[in-house]
């Protein structure tokens, strides 16, 4: 892996300290969380998470079970409004939005468990993430007059092209809750991409899938980057896919960020070693699970 | 895939071939009953009906599309029809002598009950819409009887220094000499001109219909479909929640309204009851949605007219009349959610039958 790095992914710091791959270095980074935390009652979920994207950066979230990670793509959604922290997406604070205007200023996510329009067709699922984008109004959806069709047509080629892009438009007219696992994961994916980010969130996307599935969605996660230039964050417990595609990587534990780095610094790092990789598992899938009993030792050597 | 491709893919997009068949059956209908009034073999009966069937249809479709469509249940549907039929059949009083043109006088009518309709639709949605399911519909039910009885008693009179109202009698106006009392109460409004007729009620019915297939149809009508089967994913693309739920609120309020306008202008006096605007016709309107089934437009069309035809058809079964009413809805509601039931009617389906027909002609042909 290391002999791929001459693209410009090294990891090199901006003046604040924050880590970026060297290409996005000149450029505003696309999200800039500062001392980001929540409580929930007494619960501290998140503290102290600072983190700098990159404009075109795959960064990874990583860590074990009930580490916060979730928590986190709320706090960026603003599904969740920080107790404490700034989040900064290209430049402009966050705070005090909805989750839908959020969406509109540039952040889309998919879900842990996949919330898709079941009982649409699949490019509708994606003509509802084109939604916000289009500039039909509610008098010209409710005549069909003032330029409606082509306005929709616009819509329908756009959409039949993002499915393109993924490989589904034999499936267009399918309903959508009638399609494989790991077709619905790239059907949340599109839907997301349509909504036209500058940062994608995915939230353990290869989850459920067999090995064949995660190396497509591999591929797929590197040509959204390159086509759509946009950063990717993600979730995953599946080393492979986190260790073989991520830039930027930042481990969570017990809502602290414990360590963030390049995959080989990460791999190599032993407090992450101790906290979540481990001595023994072979599969990812177990490991976080085989590993739970090691958390309080790891919160101990932490702390 | 080139550009080419995806457009040819996009010509052989499924069109909204249901939409038209809804809207060929209720033209159908409307020229089969036209022919029959020409001809003269229209009962007293049935031509005492036409009128209703419309609003009921208008009230279904409408409701339709905040149960069905937006998915949230809303039991005051009947308080949205009471402010229209109230507040158009005042104007229409008001205006009976000053605007001679029927046409006209009852244009800006349906405008009124309908606007004022929705901008009430607007102000209950506001706060209502924050509850959600059991909640909404409480709180809904309970602004629909809040209209209702405010309404009753409301006493309006207009004399030469101005508009009085009162909530206690119509002495208490204090009206002059010359003074008119146009809301008695709850004895209501007298004297609104009698303009509804079967072909303004078929108006009315296809505005709403055109309006509320073209929205299920559309941009705005997939966000909605979007919100209710999930709000969060919704959210999370960019919808805004409150935005489309207040506009589905406050249109369906809108059509209610227009359905309220048609029945004022049907009775020579509009009094506000359970029956016609409290949760009795609340309940009936959900009924109708509910049989027609949920989400499906064409269904709520068919429900209204049907079960508003029943009881008047029912009629020469004098005492058991409701008691069949109410088996027949059972039976009806049965094979809409019974899973053994909906197996059989799929068995014995018209559609299938017709397929199948085909199926052993194209067979037939192979063998010969």
């Amino acid at each position: 892996m290391a002999n791929e790095k001459n693209d410009g992914s090294r990891l090199v710091p901006y003046p604040s300290g924050a880590l970026v791959p060297e290409r996005d270095v000149d450029k505003t980074p696309i999200l800039e969380t500062r001392h980001l935390g929540i409580d929930f009652g007494g619960l501290t979920a998140v503290d102290d998470f600072s983190l700098t994207i990159g404009r075109t950066e795959i960064a990874g979230l990583i860590g074990p079970n009930g580490a916060g990670k979730t928590t986190v793509f709320n706090l960026l959604t603003n599904v969740y409004q920080p107790t404490r922290g700034d989040i900064l997406l290209d430049g402009y604070s966050t705070a005090g939005k909805t989750t839908a205007q959020v969406n509109r200023m540039g952040i889309a996510r998919t879900f842990q468990n996949i919330r898709l329009f079941d009982k649409m067709s699949v490019i509708d699922n994606v003509k509802v993430g084109l939604n916000s984008s289009t500039k039909e109004s509610f008098f010209a959806c409710m005549t069909h007059l003032f330029g409606y069709h082509k306005a929709e047509k616009l819509v329908h080629e756009e959409a039949l092209k993002l499915l393109d892009f993924m490989h589904m438009t034999d499936v267009a007219y399918d309903e959508a809750g009638s399609l494989p696992y790991g077709a619905q994961r790239r059907l949340e994916i599109i839907r997301a991409l349509a909504t036209k980010p500058g940062l994608l969130l995915l939230d353990e996307p290869a989850a459920g899938m067999n090995p064949s599935e995660t190396a497509e969605l591999m591929e797929n996660i590197r040509k959204i980057r390159d086509t759509f230039q946009i950063a990717v964050m993600l979730i995953e417990h599946d080393m492979n896919l986190v260790m073989g595609i991520c830039e930027g990587i930042c481990v969570l534990n017990y809502g602290k960020v414990i360590a963030k780095g390049s995959p080989d610094e990460i791999k190599q790092n032993p407090v992450v070693i101790e906290a979540y990789l481990g001595k023994k598992s072979e599969s990812a899938r177990h490991r976080s699970i085989a590993y739970q009993p090691d958390e309080g030792g790891a919160d101990d050597a932490e702390g | 895939m080139n550009e080419k491709a995806i457009k040819l893919l996009g010509g052989k997009r499924p069109k909204d071939k249901n939409s038209w068949i809804t809207v060929s059956i209720v033209v159908a209908l409307f020229a089969v009953i036209e022919i029959i009034k020409s001809t003269g073999h229209i009962s007293n009966l049935l031509s005492g009906l036409l009128v209703p069937i419309c609003m009921y249809i208008t009230l279904a479709v409408s409701l339709n599309l905040v149960v069905g469509i937006l998915g949230e249940l809303s039991l005051g549907h009947a308080g949205f029809m009471c402010v229209g039929a109230y507040s158009s059949a005042l104007f229409s009083l008001v205006t009976k002598d000053a605007i001679p043109m029927t046409w006209l006088r009852f244009t800006i009518a349906f405008l009124i009950g309908g606007l004022v309709a929705a901008v009430f639709g607007l102000l209950i949605g506001i706060p209502v819409l924050r509850l959600k399911g059991d909640y909404l519909a409480i709180v809904t039910l309970a602004f629909g009887e809040i209209i209702k009885n405010l309404v009753t008693i409301l006493h309006l009179g207009v004399d030469k220094n101005g508009i009085h109202f009162s909530t206690e009698s119509i002495a208490a106006l204090h009206l002059e000499e010359d003074g008119t009392v146009l809301i008695k109460g709850a004895l209501g409004i007298t004297g609104v001109p009698k303009s509804s007729t079967f072909e303004i009620g078929f108006i009315i019915v296809m505005i709403t219909l055109l309006v509320s297939l073209n929205l299920v149809n559309s941009a705005k009508g997939r966000a909605i479909m979007a919100i209710r089967d999930n709000r969060i994913a919704a959210e999370s693309v960019g919808i805004n929640i409150t935005t489309y739920k207040l506009f589905v609120f406050s249109l369906s309020a809108f059509f209610a309204g227009l359905a309220g306008v048609l029945y004022s202008h049907n009775l020579a006096t509009l009094t506000a009851n359970t029956n016609n605007f409290g949760y009795n016709m609340s309940i009936s309107i959900l009924l109708l949605v509910v049989l027609g089934g949920v989400g499906s437009i064409r269904g709520s069309v068919i429900a209204a007219i049907i079960l508003t035809a029943l009881p008047e058809l029912l009629r020469g079964l004098s005492d058991y009349r409701m008691l069949i009413y109410s088996i027949l809805l059972i039976v009806i509601m049965l094979f809409n959610a019974s899973p053994k039931l909906v197996a059989l009617r799929e068995r014995f389906s018209l559609k299938k039958m017709l397929k199948r027909k085909k199926d052993n002609k194209k067979e037939v042909r192979a063998d010969g």
